[in-house]
């Protein structure tokens, strides 16, 4: 704080205080670097692409930055950016993101077919016993808000984001701690699968004050490194 | 017509001979039955710390790999390298190495089967490093927890691969030899030099590379463009870029410990090298590389030339965007904020004339290291996605002429060449 005060002083003397920008020492001041795509305090981005961080569980968020810096994802910007942080301050910055209470924007009007939109739900809420699909809900939650500390919530995502996330599962671009269950349940979702379940999950709406859930009602079929595990550097 | 022939066969056959000899000639014998892997804890933790010194990890760790076990792909002009395994596994990594095989390996750029090592591992840095320290990061080497990891095949190019290649570089290009002391100088700076050019290998960064990928004179610290990273390394021996022959010890010390100082801070590759490496070393190790590069012989900045007349519509464009853009941060008088955001006006890293960096930094953003003196930098956010190779230039020209600064502009040409490579 001590290097800020001869700066104000000196705006002061030249009379431009007026245009002296407002600079706090906050997680916020210290993640623009974040929020020019993610948006302020992480609400989205307006593009359509990039992900909302606001709320999402801190678990979740702390290994998403890990796996960019480690190569489990792969963004070049995000990479980048992540390369000369601490372990330390990517939590810091994960927790940071975490708190952050915002309402969320409006859902996307439906754009795919009735039919399309009714399997898509009947996957996220059902699954697919037939073909050992289980139902998104049964990880991320009966409201698809996320569970708490390492699972993501599904809705409030961007449908371009949320249609090339499982597109990467299937295709191993995108990977989570083994045993990687994302991976496999992708594998076994076709294209259609996922432009189904995409426009479903993005036409919900999450009611007021939705936050991820404590816990789940029950322990899931699958075996999830990244939900089951703390989150943090696991064993390459 | 037979004649030339004769001579030019007999000429083929000598160069041929030179190649083999050189290749062979210079090749010490080595003890090649490995020792006992009995080290005392104080030579493994000395290891460690010069492994640390080295950044050994930066090269022979890939991205989430396990520690050491190489499999990073080092991108060179000539094709990639890739790091070996130094785990003690014996098959894929050095478990079957001696300690005499380990520091010719240093010291001579030879495998274990004597083999000549591309030089992207900086053999011609660590052929200074004495056999104690070789012993020593050998003996932490073997430490280290196995891991049985095969090394990835190389993919540089014909005739850079072959072995009569790199023997002809070697002949011109490297001497084995360890660090000689210079009686007329301190023992700070002799131990400054001893790290600085043996297992720092700063010059591998702050020193041009030749078409060759040679650094011609390796300890001028001139400066240079990383190959393929499109970084420039800005001169260690010039006041115009990051000498520090006018800083105060104190500051070269924090910025290499830290990152950040009152004169300056660090971004790009050397936020990595500071993070990953320098933070770690002791603090007379950082005193005495001060002391040696606040000695380097200076080169004289060139005589700054008036910039070239922007533009209007340029300069206007650039004002424009500084306001939208960068000002909340950097001030408008390109102060910054102390601590938290550099100042534009009067940085050397703005004014000097390689403006890589400077593109860099605008379209990919980025942090100051989250080293334990700095642990919660503050972040530039990247505009390669809101911003035209025009508008980055013209901000960029706006930074570069404006609050007393006079550097050259930054053309688009100049953006769209960083855009287009690899800066992804």
């Amino acid at each position: 704080m001590r290097g800020i005060f001869p700066a104000l002083l000196l705006a002061a003397a030249t009379g431009t205080f007026a245009a002296v920008p407002v600079f706090e020492d906050s997680m916020a001041q210290r993640t623009l670097a974040c929020s020019a795509c993610h948006g302020k305090e992480g609400r989205a981005g307006p593009d359509g692409f990039y992900p909302r961080l606001a709320g999402k569980p801190a678990g979740y968020l702390y290994n998403q930055l890990l796996n960019f810096r480690d190569g489990r994802r792969h963004y070049g910007l995000m990479t980048r950016l992540m390369d000369p942080l601490s372990d330390a301050y990517l939590l810091e910055i994960a927790q940071y993101f975490a708190s952050v209470d915002l309402p969320y924007g409006l859902p996307r009007a439906p754009t795919a077919d009735p039919a399309m939109l009714q399997q898509g739900q009947l996957l996220a809420t059902r699954g697919d016993a037939r073909r050992n699909i289980p139902a998104c809900a049964q990880c991320h939650g009966e409201a698809l808000t996320g569970v708490q500390p390492n699972t993501p919530g599904l809705v409030g995502l961007p449908h371009d984001y949320l249609s090339s996330q499982l597109g990467a599962w299937r295709t191993g671009q995108r990977r989570a701690h083994a045993p990687d269950c994302m991976a496999d349940v992708a594998k076994r979702l076709t294209l259609e699968d996922i432009t189904a379940v995409t426009s479903w999950l993005t036409t919900q709406v999450p009611a007021a004050g939705s936050k991820p859930a404590a816990s789940l009602p029950r322990p899931p079929d699958i075996a999830c490194g990244s939900a089951s595990l703390p989150a943090g550097r696991q064993a390459p | 017509m037979k004649r030339l022939l004769i001579v030019l066969a007999i000429a083929v056959l000598a160069v041929a001979a030179l190649v083999v000899f050189l290749s062979l000639g210079d090749q010490e014998r080595i003890q090649d039955v490995p020792d006992q892997p009995v080290a005392s804890a104080q030579l493994v933790a000395r290891g460690a710390y010069l492994a640390r010194v080295g950044n050994c990890m930066g090269c022979h760790t890939a991205r989430g790999g396990a520690a050491y076990a190489g499999g990073r792909a080092i991108e060179t002009p000539f094709g990639s390298v890739y790091s070996s395994n130094l785990t003690p596994d014996a098959g894929t990594g050095i478990g079957d190495w001696s300690a005499d095989a380990f520091w010719r390996a240093l010291h001579n750029g030879r495998s274990r089967n004597g083999r000549l090592l591309y030089p992207a591992f900086p053999y011609p840095n660590y052929t200074m490093v004495t056999r104690a320290d070789s012993d020593a990061l050998h003996a932490f080497l073997l430490s280290q927890p196995k891991v049985r990891q095969a090394n990835k095949e190389h993919g540089v190019r014909w005739p850079f691969s072959s072995q009569p290649a790199l023997a002809v570089w070697r002949a011109l290009y490297f001497r084995p030899g360890p660090y000689q002391q210079d009686p007329r100088q301190s023992a700070d700076w002799n131990r400054g030099a001893y790290l600085v050019n043996g297992l720092g290998h700063c010059s591998a960064c702050h020193t041009q590379r030749n078409a060759l990928g040679a650094n011609a004179d390796m300890m001028d610290l001139s400066g240079g463009l990383i190959p393929m990273q499109n970084w420039y390394a800005p001169a260690l021996n010039s006041p115009a870029e990051a000498g520090v022959a006018a800083w105060p010890l104190e500051q070269v010390v924090r910025v290499l410990q830290t990152g950040v100082s009152l004169r300056g801070s660090v971004l790009g590759p050397m936020a990595q090298v500071v993070l990953d490496s320098t933070q770690h070393w002791n603090q007379d190790d950082l005193r005495a590389v001060g002391v040696y590069l606040k000695a380097l012989p200076q080169s004289t900045p060139p005589q700054p030339q008036a910039p070239a007349q922007v533009n209007t519509v340029v300069a206007a464009h650039g004002a424009k965007l500084y306001e939208q853009h960068c000002v909340q941060c950097h001030g408008d008088q390109g102060q910054g904020i102390a601590g938290a955001y550099p100042s534009l006006a009067g940085n050397r890293a703005v004014l000097m004339e390689a403006s890589a960096n400077l593109v860099q930094i605008v379209l990919n953003g980025g942090f100051a290291p989250a080293t334990a003196g700095n642990p919660r930098p503050y972040g530039m956010p990247p505009y390669v996605l809101l911003l035209s190779d025009a508008d980055v230039a013209a901000v960029l020209t706006h930074i570069r002429t404006s609050w007393g600064n006079r550097a050259p502009l930054v053309s688009e040409l100049d953006v769209s060449r960083q855009r287009s490579s690899g800066s992804q």
